[in-house]
């Protein structure tokens, strides 16, 4: 029982990784621009989509494909908000921007299941199927090499934050928006690049989790609940957040699993949420602004 | 300036529209007999329901409530399981049970209330979002309650074929027309303002002794009565219900965006929206048998709506009538305008430039 328990924490880690990596693209999103990505679910299945054709068409190593997936999926987010997302008025954005966005969300699930079918998919390579014998523990290759690109991606994104003038005016537009317009910060360009940086690491999540699980177009809807609550428990906005929401929730799932039964391992992920709320209406690490009205 | 609308004339035009709108529903079935057409018609009218039902709590309070299928699918479930245990007969009695199913999903809604509106704006979309999941999980779960994934059966009811469609078509109607009755009267009670003035600016509301919270939970929990009534009569129609088909997160984003499509806010809003999207939908779903198709033109044409009539058809009507009005010179006096003896400088072109 206790190695059991021991696996499903080392698998909540695991997994929780991956979902932070997809899960700060969304709270960046949410940090600059104050809206919501409900497109974001069905962007990570897009990119399982892109390293599934890249494999099966040109036999490219999920891994290697990521060069060409991440970069097509920043341009398809710079895409969605030169596209759709800043011709929003003003006024009702906040409502308007969930519903644009989860129109592009039925668009592109439409599209997936023109080319693919409702057929379930998943990703092959031989790390998927092989385990690392490991402490007792047999680990899939793919989970710790998810993780690892996870932590990847995460620090290639906090260095871009921290270091790079970009990353000032991506973060100086999340403190204040008007103040950062002020400053001479152009609020479109950084809008395009945060929206493109948030489709971008859904191309490594979507590959892990296409590798890990099947899935079809319609997966879309279970990831967006998923990284919804992650946001939401971690604070709006706030990636730090995120990432700690993502592991605790990630593990608790897993560990109900064994503890309890699978069946209700999901439901428990959103029961986190509803507790958390009760005490904290503003998430674990959320600002007091995400309050005000 | 005066609204050119607010005279007695398109006061006095508005109630004959909408009592011959109300003829037309009524008449409906006995002039569209084919049971293709009628099944349409009774649809749209539960979405007439529900879009006003949305509407009534999120369009009127700002709070866009994204799970309001937890209403539906409760008011579906409450059917289904007082009919099993009472081993009721199909038949008109059952309709009597829809109205306790839609009180069900209103208490539903109470706790589910309490918990979603300790937040705001965008962290009460995602949590009625959450909610929306829990519910979908419990259906398959509670295997006692719900049968889980192998889905409840309903009694059924032994009507011919040819008028089988109409008694769902009425009650349907009854409850469209509560819907929109309770809309029209939320809309002019003190009530109806509490929840504006949130709206506008909820802190200074509470400020001005609002009793915000009271006032949000008694909407939301109507809004579940309403929904509820919808989600009852659509599993008895159904004849038997799944937890994805009542606990449907399309069905949340659709009533939503139907209100959007008509005048957020607005009592004919959502009835408007309701009307051309839903036959639409159902048009869209049987010329494309194809599912990727149909799911691409809806949302294109969400897109659409979005871009080019984000206030809604009847409010950019509305607009556009009264910017006529106004411009054809001559304003149309009802008894009740002021006399227009400063009009010679209303003529001038700059008066006339309509702000905005």
């Amino acid at each position: 029982m206790s190695t059991e328990l021991a696996k499903a924490v080392v698998d909540g880690v695991l997994t929780g990784g991956v979902y932070a990596l997809m899960a700060a693209g969304l709270t960046l999103i949410f940090g600059v621009m104050e809206i919501i990505n409900i497109a974001q679910g069905i962007l990570v299945v897009l990119g399982a989509y892109l390293s599934y054709v890249l494999q099966t068409h040109l036999g490219l190593d999920p891994f290697l494909g990521l060069f060409i997936t991440v970069p097509v999926m920043f341009f398809v987010g710079v895409g969605i908000e030169w596209g759709f997302v800043r011709r929003l008025k003003q006024q009702n954005r906040t409502a308007l921007s969930i519903l644009v966005t989860f129109a592009v969300a039925i668009v592109i699930e439409g599209i997936l299941t023109q080319f693919f079918s409702g057929d379930l998919r998943s990703l092959h390579a031989w790390y998927v199927d092989r385990s690392l014998h490991l402490l007792g523990f047999y680990l899939p290759y793919i989970y710790l090499l998810g993780f690892a690109l996870a932590v990847a991606g995460l620090a290639a994104l906090q260095v871009f934050l921290y270091r790079t003038r970009t990353g000032y005016s991506i973060r100086a537009s999340m403190q204040n928006r008007a103040g950062a317009q002020l400053v001479g910060i152009d609020i479109n360009r950084v809008s395009a690049i945060t929206f493109g940086i948030g489709a971008a690491v859904t191309a490594a999540g979507g590959m892990v989790f296409g590798a890990t699980t099947t899935f079809n177009p319609n997966s879309g809807y279970d990831l967006i609940s998923r990284l919804l609550v992650i946001v939401v428990l971690g604070g709006l906005g706030s990636i730090g957040g995120a990432l700690i929401a993502a592991v605790v929730a990630l593990v608790i799932e897993d560990v109900t699993a064994v503890l309890w039964s699978p069946v209700w391992a999901s439901t428990m992920f959103f029961a986190v949420l509803i507790v958390v709320l009760i005490v904290r209406p503003n998430g674990l690490f959320g600002r007091q602004a995400a309050r005000a009205q | 300036m005066n609204d050119p609308l607010a005279t007695p004339l398109w006061r006095g035009a508005r109630v004959g529209t909408a009592g011959l709108a109300l003829i037309a529903a009524v008449a409906f079935p006995f002039v569209f007999t084919n049971p293709a057409v009628t099944s349409v018609a009774m649809f749209t009218l539960l979405f007439v329901g529900s879009s006003s039902a949305w509407n009534l709590f999120s369009g009127y309070s700002g709070y866009m409530a994204l799970g309001n299928a937890v209403f539906f699918g409760s008011g579906a479930y409450f059917l289904a399981n007082v009919a099993k245990d009472l081993h009721l007969k199909g038949g008109i009695g059952i309709f009597a049970l829809v109205p306790l199913a839609g009180l069900f999903a209103g208490l539903v809604g109470v706790p589910v209330g309490w918990l979603a509106l300790r937040t705001r704006r965008h962290t009460f979309v995602v949590v009625t979002i959450s909610i929306f999941f829990v519910f979908q999980l419990l259906a398959y779960n509670l295997h006692s309650l719900t049968n889980g994934s192998g889905g409840m059966q309903l009694p059924m009811p032994p009507w011919l074929a040819d008028t089988y469609n109409n008694y769902f078509y009425a009650a349907a109607l009854v409850v469209a027309v509560v819907a929109i009755a309770l809309s029209w009267a939320v809309r002019r009670s003190r009530f109806g303002l509490d929840l504006l003035a949130i709206r506008d600016d909820e802190d200074r509301a509470r400020g001005l002794g609002v009793r915000t919270e009271r006032v949000k939970l008694a909407a939301f929990a109507l809004t579940g009565f309403i929904t509820g009534m919808c989600g009852a009569i659509t599993a008895y129609y159904l004849g038997s219900i799944y937890p994805p088909f009542v606990f449907d997160a399309l069905f949340d984003v659709t009533i939503a965006l139907m209100a959007f499509l008509g005048g957020l806010g607005t009592v004919t809003g959502p009835v408007v929206g309701a009307l051309l999207l839903e036959p639409m939908q159902q048009y869209l779903t049987l010329r494309f048998s194809n599912a990727g198709i149909s799911l691409i033109l809806f949302g294109c044409l969400f897109l659409l709506v979005i871009r080019f009539l984000p206030e809604g058809v009847v409010p950019s009507l509305a607009r556009l009538l009264r910017h006529v009005l106004r411009t054809r010179g001559e304003p149309q006096a009802g008894p009740g305008d002021p006399p227009p003896y400063d009009s010679p400088a209303d003529h001038s072109p700059a008066a006339r430039e309509v702000p905005r």
